[in-house]
């Protein structure tokens, strides 16, 4: 069954660059049907707004279909908006009735400086895997698929942290700006397998570090999984914390041989 | 281009040669996930000192005991205890003096800890989110642990103030505890500030020991299910068992008549 919703208020932050204050503009979506997704919806009003000659809203997408990491917003206070699990691409306006007032606003961190209205530079993240996110691998003709035997369970949970699409709403809805949940997904999926093992101990201290230098710090609030549109759970972080600790001790010990 | 933030440079033991490294632990205490350990140290220290501190207290409810020969306070005999721990080991009060040293280095780390990665999370959201959050896992505790951890401290000092060094404790007599535990308690508002203040513990606690699993790397599927009920069960009885004592007090339960 197709709804149409009527009469919704939309609250938009609008923000000309980084450096520039910016403020949330209103506009009214007299009709739209609910199975418009959330990104749709916008893009209407776009259309809209460039017929009026106005400046179109800049917001980030690409896939839409929840693999890419590119969408973001804040909707109504939570990141990704209502629906758990779930990008804001893939967020349906059947998830709103007729009447709402929805509050759309940009990640807000120190590290995703808002490049224009919605939209963040989170390049910072790009830092971090930089500082260790990869295995260092052969070149040459690709191995035999199993080559490595993996033990079930292991993969699954390799497997698991492996989904963060590194959209940043961990960031976005930790009250402290802490990047744990990202840097833990990336370190966790790499530490946990055979093939991660050669640069486990200097991925743990590089990719932390790199971190350290550009977010808040983690208290455990769990804001950062209830957020995550891959339901990465905060295990990870517990997980990264470890092999923190054993990183300073084992890189230490291996340098002082040198 | 617009610029993103950065505060300064990796510490990099991976990358530094041996000449040009800090000593370990200021290294390690420099990384936030370094302090959060340093944290949670800390705050497993303040919990068993809390725990044994609360459990020693309930002596109080033994009341008069024969001791050598004489009726005499059985709490009063705990804190006689305390000063001859270790001896002949070491020399009268050293072992106490030792544990005191070691607390007091605890909240000096936990309070520098809490202060300095408080302010790298305000300076990573400069610029707060101008419309309403809607927090989903969030609660009270986590997200008041500074104000509970202050409440706390304001009330250690107090604390001291009135039944360690006797300042605010009306004919404070050393080493008679169970008078000035009586003295003390049955005042209103003082008693009133007690209840408040282990409340604002358990609050505290109620957080920070679920907390502490994840800032060690404590996790494990065997006892993750178990995290949270530790750290409620720690929060209930340090809460019940401190709460005890100035209602016991205004209650009458405990109450001091001098022993010839
Ligand atoms: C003196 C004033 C205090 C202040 C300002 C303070 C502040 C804090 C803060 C900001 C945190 C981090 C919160 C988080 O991880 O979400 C924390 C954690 C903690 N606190 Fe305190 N606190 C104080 C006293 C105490 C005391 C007296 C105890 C023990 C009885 C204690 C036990 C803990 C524990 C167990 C943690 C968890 C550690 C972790 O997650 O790493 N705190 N405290
Ligand atoms: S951990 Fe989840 S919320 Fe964070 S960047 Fe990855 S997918 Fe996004
Ligand atoms: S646009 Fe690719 S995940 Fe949403």
């Amino acid at each position: 069954m197709t709804n149409t919703l009527k009469n919704l208020t939309l609250k938009v932050w609008r923000q000309d660059g980084p450096n520039t204050s910016g403020s949330f503009e209103t506009h009214t979506i007299e009709e739209i049907t609910d199975e418009a997704s959330f990104l749709e919806m916008i893009d209407i009003l776009n259309e809209r707004l460039i017929e009026d000659g106005e400046e179109a809203i800049v917001f980030d997408h690409d896939c839409r279909e929840g693999i890419c990491g590119t969408c973001s917003l804040m909707i109504n206070g939570q990141a990704h908006g209502p629906e758990r699990g779930t990008a804001t691409c893939q967020l349906h306006m059947r998830k709103f009735s007729s009447g709402d007032t929805i509050v759309i606003e940009p990640w807000r961190a120190s590290a995703f400086p808002i490049i224009r209205d919605l939209m963040v530079d989170r390049s910072s993240f790009d830092r971090i895997v930089e500082a260790g996110g990869y295995i260092t691998a052969a070149t040459g003709g690709a191995p035999d698929a199993n080559l490595i035997p993996v033990p079930k369970p292991v993969s699954d949970a390799a497997m698991d942290a492996a989904q963060c699409i590194g959209c940043g709403a961990c960031v976005a809805a930790c009250p402290n700006g802490a990047a744990n949940l990202f840097t833990a997904a990336k370190i966790t999926h790499l530490n946990l397998l055979p093939q991660g093992q050669a640069e486990r101990y200097s991925r743990a201290e590089d990719m932390v570090e790199t971190m350290d230098s550009y977010f808040g710090s983690c208290t455990n609030h769990g804001e950062c999984e209830a957020a995550c549109p891959k339901e990465i759970s905060i295990d990870v972080i517990a997980l990264m914390n470890a092999d923190y600790r054993k990183a300073k001790v084992q890189n230490r010990k291996q340098l002082s041989r040198t | 281009m617009s610029q993103t933030f950065q505060r300064g440079p990796v510490t990099g033991t991976a990358v530094k040669k041996r000449s040009r490294r800090k000593p370990f632990l200021v290294d390690y205490y420099s990384t936030a996930v370094g302090k959060k350990y340093v944290m949670a140290i800390t705050g497993i220290i303040g919990v068993a000192f809390i725990i044994g501190h609360m459990v020693g207290n309930l002596k109080a409810y033994l009341g008069v005991i024969e001791h050598n020969g004489e009726q005499v306070y059985d709490i009063d005999v705990y804190g006689e205890f305390l000063r001859e721990l270790l001896v002949p080991i070491l020399p009268h009060g050293y072992a106490l003096w030792g544990l005191r040293l070691l607390l007091i280095g605890a909240v000096v780390l936990h309070l520098h800890a809490a202060w300095s990665l408080t302010m790298l999370n305000r300076n990573a959201r400069p610029v707060k989110y101008q419309g309403a959050r809607d927090y989903q896992i969030a609660n009270f505790a986590s997200r008041t642990m500074r104000w509970s951890g202050v409440l706390v401290l304001v009330f250690i000092a107090w604390h001291l103030a009135d039944l360690t060094w006797g300042w605010l404790n009306p004919g404070f007599e050393y080493g008679a505890i169970y008078r000035n535990l009586d003295a003390s308690l049955s005042r209103i508002p003082v008693a009133a500030l007690y209840i408040a203040a282990n409340i604002a513990l358990g609050i505290h606690l109620f957080h920070g020991v679920w907390s502490l699993f994840q800032s060690m790397g404590w996790n494990n599927p065997r006892f993750n299910r178990w995290r949270k009920g530790i750290a409620t069960g720690i929060a209930a009885a340090v809460v019940v068992g401190n709460v005890s004592f100035p209602i016991m007090t205004l209650a009458g339960v405990i109450s001091f008549q001098p022993l010839s």
